[in-house]
């Protein structure tokens, strides 16, 4: 099978060892992965800020980007609900890819029917389900199922977990106290959770939950679902 | 209105320790009981999804049932006066007070009269307006503004409260007995027995209304302590403000929200009182009943496709109790007498996006979609805020010139792939040097609370490149 990976702008320039991440995961599951070099960026936070406009043709290039491909692969929810929610008011082509874009979880579970994946990381993980995977993706139990299914891992309950980070964009940015009130609350849960890695499928959210933790300096690090589910005994994930 | 704009007003209140604990108090117990008491029911999607059809079939033929109001409650005796504006509103109150040559109303608690300000309105023509609802009375007494919508004195705990009590009742009637201690018990007694003295005198009463019944001409209060029943039954004359979108076709319709308002607000089954009047009857309750429909805003926000869901509103409060900025930020934060995210999408669109605080409320959100998974007539509230971030963005107000620049400029960069890979090689071959503090207005701020991460080596598009194409 051959998907197209859609590596998402925050990931591309900030976070590329989760899209490395995500290859590798893909490719040891036997998928063949290719990466469409005019895809940029959905469109979701000039949309989110209220310039429709602006999100135009970022639109319109990510629907060209991605033509021909029956599955396109995004290790973001949050870019994935942009697609499959946002993109049908942007007309009728750029409504096809919603059914064809899959958010990670998604495309493991749904598609290729698998929850063990055959990783391996000997850490204690708590799971942050970020508000577009949780809400408006639906993904459910699917993170949990893969994060269960990972040898060596011991999966932490995170106590309010479906409370939102504070990051929400540019909401982080017009809105900062607010913003950093969520965060420290999440941090917070998260510590006395005694995780050392607090998980999630988002990296805009774990951009703001990093950033603070390393203003902290807790013995608490965020990671990216990926990079769990692409470590194995072989290979292990830093 | 001289609002501070929504961040610079919940700056002070996420700093204020007590608040924030009061709030997330609060919020957390209602949120968790609301989970439980909606659990219960398996036919909740349906319920919520029949409040939404019965609303919106409403707001798209609302000339006709308000017509169809207006004649049953005129045939049941009482009169239908319409208000354009709060001033019209209050003038006709004022009027209609003063014809009974009364200078005291007690109040059933209302988000109507709070909206127009009708208390301060009577006040000014010599009549006082006393709130019966336990916890308006609280806020009424402290000289506070409610911050809640369902628990306008969410804000404050019982220490406070009974030093409210002790120092000010005795100035609007009844003393608080001596030696009233916090506890619960103690502090309802005392303001029972203040608000009793006030009911048996009362010749005047004034409510709201959650529901009118077009068919039938019947007004709905649904209520949990009892105190707005004998504000309805007690007084000779009878006043109702209703904002116009409270209309409901028929009596049937009723079923739906008797059901999903009490368990989305109190965590109830049923509400403890649930009053319904239909203009006047001999011998029983108020020789006089008027009602005063108002728009203030409400044919405005109907025209507008996608934010008219938010006239659907039922005023639940569901949506206040579950938003993680509410809970930071405070109801006063949003500087209008609907807070959280109903008051986000509802204020801009009844007072309109010139002042401050009201451009910025679309933007007091972080769209985590918590507030329409509640709601009880599914509101989408993000779709509705984007939408009004979009007019606000487009009116270009306070700083949004220079936001919409730099938007283009990165949609310019975000739709030229090679730029973008140069930008981003530079920026990674520069990063050692990077500081991790930023300059500038809201970089900074970003960064008083948070490190940047290091910038990788290469991004990822340069690893592809190199290792798999
Ligand atoms: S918007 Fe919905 S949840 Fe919020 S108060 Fe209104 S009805 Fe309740």
């Amino acid at each position: 099978m051959r998907v197209a990976l859609f590596v998402t702008c925050v990931n591309d320039a900030v976070f590329p060892a989760t899209g490395v991440a995500t290859v590798r995961l893909l490719e040891r599951l036997g998928v063949e992965v290719d990466f469409p070099a005019a895809q940029t960026c959905c469109g979701q936070p000039q949309f989110n800020t209220g310039y429709r406009e602006e999100t135009g043709p970022l639109v319109r290039r990510t629907v060209r980007a991605f033509e021909g491909y029956e599955y396109v692969v995004v290790p973001s929810g949050s870019c994935a609900a942009m697609v499959r929610h946002h993109y049908p008011s942007f007309g009728t082509e750029a409504a096809a890819l919603g059914p064809r874009v899959y958010e990670l979880t998604e495309f493991l579970v749904d598609v290729l029917g698998v929850t063990d994946v055959g990783a391996y990381f000997p850490h204690k993980v708590t799971y942050h389900p970020s508000c577009h995977g949780l809400r408006m993706l639906g993904l459910g139990e699917r993170p949990r199922r893969l994060l269960e299914a990972v040898k060596g891992l011991e999966l932490v309950e995170l106590p309010g977990a479906e409370e939102c980070c504070g990051f929400g964009g540019t909401f982080a940015v017009k809105n900062p106290d607010v913003s950093a009130a969520m965060g420290a609350d999440k941090i917070t849960n998260a510590l006395s959770t005694g995780a050392e890695v607090l998980c999630g499928a988002d990296n805009s959210c774990l951009l703001h939950l990093g950033g603070m933790l390393r203003r902290r300096e807790d013995p608490l690090r965020a990671l990216h679902l990926a990079e769990i589910l692409a470590s194995t005994e072989e290979e292990p994930w830093r | 209105m001289g609002m501070p704009s929504f961040p610079k007003a919940a700056h002070d209140a996420v700093g204020d320790t007590t608040l924030r604990a009061n709030l997330r108090h609060a919020t957390h117990t209602i949120r968790d009981k609301r989970a439980r008491a909606v659990a219960e029911l398996d036919d909740w999607a349906a319920l919520r999804e029949a409040g939404k059809r019965i609303k919106d079939e409403t707001l798209r033929r609302l000339d006709t049932y308000l017509v169809r109001l207006e004649a049953a409650v005129t045939a049941a005796g009482g009169t239908v006066h319409w208000a354009a504006d709060a001033a019209e509103a209050n003038r006709i109150v004022a009027a209609l007070v003063r014809a009974t040559g009364e200078t005291e109303v007690v109040k059933v608690k209302s988000m109507a009269t709070q909206e127009i300000r009708l208390n301060e309105h009577l006040e000014a023509e010599g009549i006082a307006a006393y709130e019966t609802d336990l916890a308006e009375l609280i806020v009424q007494l402290g000289e506070d503004r409610p911050s809640h919508i369902l628990v306008p004195a969410i804000h404050r705990n019982r220490g406070e409260i009974r030093d409210i009590f002790k120092e000010k009742m005795g100035s609007w009637g009844r003393p608080a007995p001596e030696g009233l201690s916090d506890t619960p018990a103690e502090l309802a007694e005392a303001a029972r027995l203040h608000l009793r003295e006030k009911f048996l005198r009362a010749k005047v009463g004034i409510s709201g209304a959650n529901f009118m019944v077009a068919e039938t001409g019947t007004l709905v209060v649904v209520e949990s302590e009892g105190n707005g029943r004998m504000c309805l039954t007690l007084p000779e004359t009878l006043i109702s403000v209703v904002g116009i979108e409270k209309v409901v076709p028929t009596w049937r319709d009723l079923e739906v929200f008797l059901q999903t308002l009490p368990r989305s607000s109190t965590a109830e089954r049923m509400n403890p009182y649930t009053s319904m009047w239909t203009g006047t009857a001999d011998e029983d309750g108020p020789r006089a009943f008027h009602l005063v429909l108002l728009d203030n805003g409400r044919t405005d926000a109907l025209a507008d496709e996608v934010g008219r869901q938010a006239l659907r509103c039922i005023r639940c409060s569901a949506c206040l109790n579950v938003c993680p900025v509410y809970e930071r930020a405070g109801g006063h934060a949003y500087g209008s007498v609907y807070p959280g995210p109903i008051g986000a999408i509802l204020t801009p669109q009844l007072r309109g996006t010139s002042s401050e605080i009201d451009a910025s409320l679309p933007y007091a959100s972080s769209l985590c979609g918590a507030c329409y998974e509640v709601c009880p007539v599914a509101i989408d509230i993000p779709e509705v805020l984007v939408h009004l971030r979009e007019r606000v963005a487009e009116e270009g107000g306070s700083g949004h010139r220079l936001e919409k620049a730099a938007i283009k400029a990165a949609s310019w960069i975000l739709d030229r792939p090679n730029v973008l890979a140069a930008g981003e090689r530079l920026a990674s071959a520069t990063r050692k040097v990077h500081p991790k503090r930023l300059p500038g207005p809201g970089a900074r701020q970003w960064s008083d609370h948070r490190d940047l991460p290091e910038l990788p080596a290469e991004p990822f598009r340069d690893w592809w490149r190199k290792n798999r194409s």
